[in-house]
């Protein structure tokens, strides 16, 4: 019967092999569990760029996009069952949207030669190209985002802040212990005194940690926070009457869905990101013709223009961008997932390209090399508008201190150089 | 007509004690045997591995230790994920200590250290039991969690407190790390499966496992008849962990690679490998087998029929599937209490009777 089976499988996958004519393009997204809040609107954003692609442009370089679309419930066994599910399948590149799987995927996707594309989260030291190889973290990481927060603070304080505390609360897992060794020597530079508040997955219960933020006071509260967790924490600052403008988040931490379930109480909490927000770029009206009203959105086509719905369509413009640079550069329309590394490792994004894509000043401009996967760090904060419902820019793009994070970089990238047996060479 | 015992002539004793006494049923467990061992290696591809036999090898590995616990000895458990945890960071700390020394034997010293922590945690069981036991294992479940989130000795300091297995070989075979060939993660799973089914099944009906049992069904009395109370429960948390203890190595070294443990080994682990042991059936090895089956293989199978093969929406079909699941285990505890081990036992016994029943 197994044997049976296996057969039958066998035949299925060499009969789906001549399929590889397309590029395809998972999308490795959550839509149940805890993390879903956050989770639906990135995955209608990603996939909802392609599709546009698709029916306004016939593809990329006239190549259809086959999109797949596989559930992970931000599970990392769930992960490893979708990466080997869809990995013969042809997939281009994985953006699975999750720090846990992120560590999974790297040894297995750098192994099958597919690049892994984890925007602004996964492995900060990424960024070191010549140790990690097939993964792109641009264009900005969670190093930077301590960095620019703690730039925020030191602006909003008028440029002194020692002696002031910080408190950071954060998701118990490999995300949110991320930014703990930039913060502290962050700490250590500016003399700020920082403690650390660990909430456990799936971060419903935060009630000891914001008594002890209650008792203790800080001037500032930043969250690593990702889910039901972002909502929790959230409410529970507004009944300790925590001001909001000195509670920031990281971009994964600054959705509408966050912040709406605490009312207006909410107004005037900060987040930062790495793109710009709202609807208001060419590139929607073209969604809401060729997607939307053509009945093709992804999901129930509600999330159009939040914050996470950009960030996908986002994540999906470079991932687009990078297919048509390594089409360029090998000069064949259908890819493979070792060219599209190529492409994304050429990757640049300017102010004339985005637009020509309707996305005019909608991100920083950056150029992918060898030596540098993890673009330059530029980010802005935001702040929520309760009466208005929307999130707002309130700084220019401004960029991290990179003094600080490139020597932990290094540090880090070659610890897993060492550990792994890799040589580092561009 | 099957699984008769008629012409079947037993002239010795080793003959007449040994695991599968009848016929029909040893020559299906030698070709079960050889399929595993012969044959899917060679026609398995990075799919089935990685979604469906390394899973199910290891969930039953794991199931099998919990059920020498809960199902021959009596002694509930909530601390599986816990001990799972214990195993996979021992295995970690050994792997990066002991770079030299072969992947096999970290693997079984893993089982041992899991063991001895199993024994320290299974202490309060000679004053209470039942729920009141439960609850302390489950303090043992959160309390290795935060240990080994805490201290960062155990994950050797890196930044985002995770532990990835770095490449170790076995015959010059690579079993863990990125460049693992299937067949060869299958195989070293299947080795250890089929050694502690083997180390589990003689236990259990040697005297050893009588003592368990005797305790199991009425303590005082058992302790009346002259078994050790206190040898008997602390050499059942000892096996069960060791086992346990192997399989969260396992997990973590062969199939995951890179584990984070509040994720990986939570609450939700120890859950699901109690519902593997009450859906297989409580104090049956083969019921250990059918359980971490029927869990680990029906939602990847209904995944593939829902998504692949009947094109559904990625989110409804995830709902569903919890649903079906969910319904599933009902329907199955409500026809047979005793587990799918008791199902195969009836059918067995109809089996040989049929095609005449009476």
């Amino acid at each position: 019967m197994k044997t049976k089976l296996l057969t039958a499988i066998a035949a299925a996958c060499m009969a789906a092999a001549p399929a590889l004519a397309e590029l395809t393009i998972v999308d490795t997204s959550y839509r149940t569990g805890p993390y879903a809040a956050n989770g639906i609107p990135f995955s209608d954003g990603y996939q909802d760029y392609f599709t546009l692609l698709n029916e306004r442009d016939g593809g990329i370089g006239g190549e259809m996009i086959n999109l797949i679309e596989c559930e992970t419930g931000y599970n990392t066994e769930k992960g490893v069952e979708c990466y080997e599910a869809t990995k013969g399948e042809g997939a281009l590149v994985y953006q699975p949207l999750s720090t846990g799987i992120t560590y999974q995927l790297i040894p297995k996707a750098t192994a099958d030669s597919i690049p892994l594309h984890t925007m602004g989260y996964g492995r900060t030291s990424a960024k070191n190209g010549a140790v990690f190889k097939y993964v792109f973290n641009y264009p900005a990481n969670y190093w930077d985002g301590a960095s620019l927060a703690v730039k925020h603070i030191l602006e909003q304080s008028g440029g002194d802040i020692s002696g002031k505390k910080i408190a950071l609360v954060y998701h118990n897992s490999a995300y949110g212990k991320e930014p703990i060794r930039t913060l502290e020597g962050l700490a250590e530079k500016h003399g700020f005194e920082l403690s650390l508040l660990p909430v456990d997955h799936p971060g419903q219960e935060q009630k000891s940690q914001w008594l002890q933020i209650r008792r203790e006071k800080p001037d500032f509260v930043l969250m690593w926070g990702w889910g039901v967790m972002n909502q929790v924490a959230i409410q529970e600052a507004v009944n300790i009457r925590f001001p909001m403008e000195n509670f920031i988040g990281i971009w994964w931490s600054g959705s509408e869905n966050d912040v709406k379930a605490a009312g207006d109480k909410a107004n005037g909490y900060k987040a930062l990101t790495f793109h710009n927000l709202g609807s208001d770029y060419p590139i929607y009206a073209d969604i809401q013709q060729y997607v939307v009203d053509a009945g093709k959105a992804a999901g129930t086509g509600d999330q159009v223009g939040t914050v996470l719905y950009n960030r996908g369509m986002y994540a999906a413009m470079l991932a687009g961008e990078a297919i048509k640079t390594a089409q360029e550069i090998h000069g064949v329309s259908a890819i493979t997932s070792a060219q599209m590394r190529d492409g994304m490792e050429a990757l640049e994004i300017t102010e004339a390209k985005m637009e020509g894509l309707g996305l005019p000043n909608f991100g920083p401009e950056f150029k992918v090399s060898c030596e540098n996967h993890g673009g330059n760090g530029f980010g802005a904060v935001s702040q929520w508008d309760a009466a208005a419902g929307e999130f707002t820019l309130i700084t220019e793009y401004y960029q991290s201190d990179q003094d600080i994070i490139q020597p932990l970089v290094d540090e880090d990238s070659a610890a897993f150089a060492a550990e792994n047996g890799i040589e580092p060479g561009c | 007509m099957f699984y008769r015992e008629a012409g079947d002539f037993k002239s010795s004793y080793s003959e007449d004690n040994q695991t599968f006494p009848i016929k029909f049923d040893r020559y299906r467990y030698y070709f079960i045997l050889l399929v595993g061992f012969a044959i899917v290696p060679f026609v398995i591809n990075d799919y089935w591995v990685n979604a469906v036999f390394l899973p199910f090898l290891i969930y039953s590995i794991a199931a099998i230790g919990l059920n020498i616990l809960v199902g021959y000895c009596g002694q509930v458990s909530l601390g599986t994920g816990g001990f799972m945890a214990v195993g996979a960071y021992a295995c970690y700390k050994l792997m990066t200590s002991f770079p030299d020394v072969n992947i096999f034997f970290l693997i079984i010293l893993s089982g041992g250290i899991t063991a001895m922590v199993c024994v320290l945690f299974g202490l309060p069981s000679l004053r209470i039991k039942g729920f009141y036991l439960a609850v302390a294992t489950l303090a043992a479940q959160f309390f290795l969690v935060w240990l080994f989130n805490r201290v960062s000795w155990f994950y050797n300091y890196s930044a985002s407190g995770q532990i990835s297995a770095p490449e170790r070989t076995v015959f010059g075979v690579a079993v863990t790390g990125a460049q693992t060939a299937p067949w060869a993660a299958y195989l070293f799973c299947l080795v250890f499966v089929f050694a502690c089914a083997i180390i589990a099944r003689n236990l259990t009906r040697g005297m050893q496992g009588r003592k368990w049992m005797a305790i199991r069904d009425m303590d005082i009395a058992a302790e009346i008849i002259g078994v050790n109370p206190l040898k008997a429960k602390l050499s059942a948390f000892a096996v069960s962990g060791f086992f346990v203890g192997i399989a969260g190595a396992l997990f973590f070294a062969v199939y995951l690679g890179a584990v984070e443990v509040g994720e990986v080994f939570g609450i939700s682990k120890s859950f699901l490998v109690l519902f593997m042991v009450i859906i297989g059936g409580l104090g049956s090895i083969f019921g250990s087998f059918a359980g971490a089956a029927f869990l680990v293989l029906l939602p990847v199978l209904l995944k593939n029929v829902l998504v692949g093969g009947l094109g559904w929406p990625t989110d409804l079909a995830a709902h569903l599937e919890f649903m079906i699941v969910g319904a599933l285990i009902v329907v199955f505890l409500i026809a047979e209490p005793h587990g799918l081990a008791q199902l195969w036992r009836v059918a067995k016994e109809k089996l040989r009777l049929w095609p005449f029943p009476h």
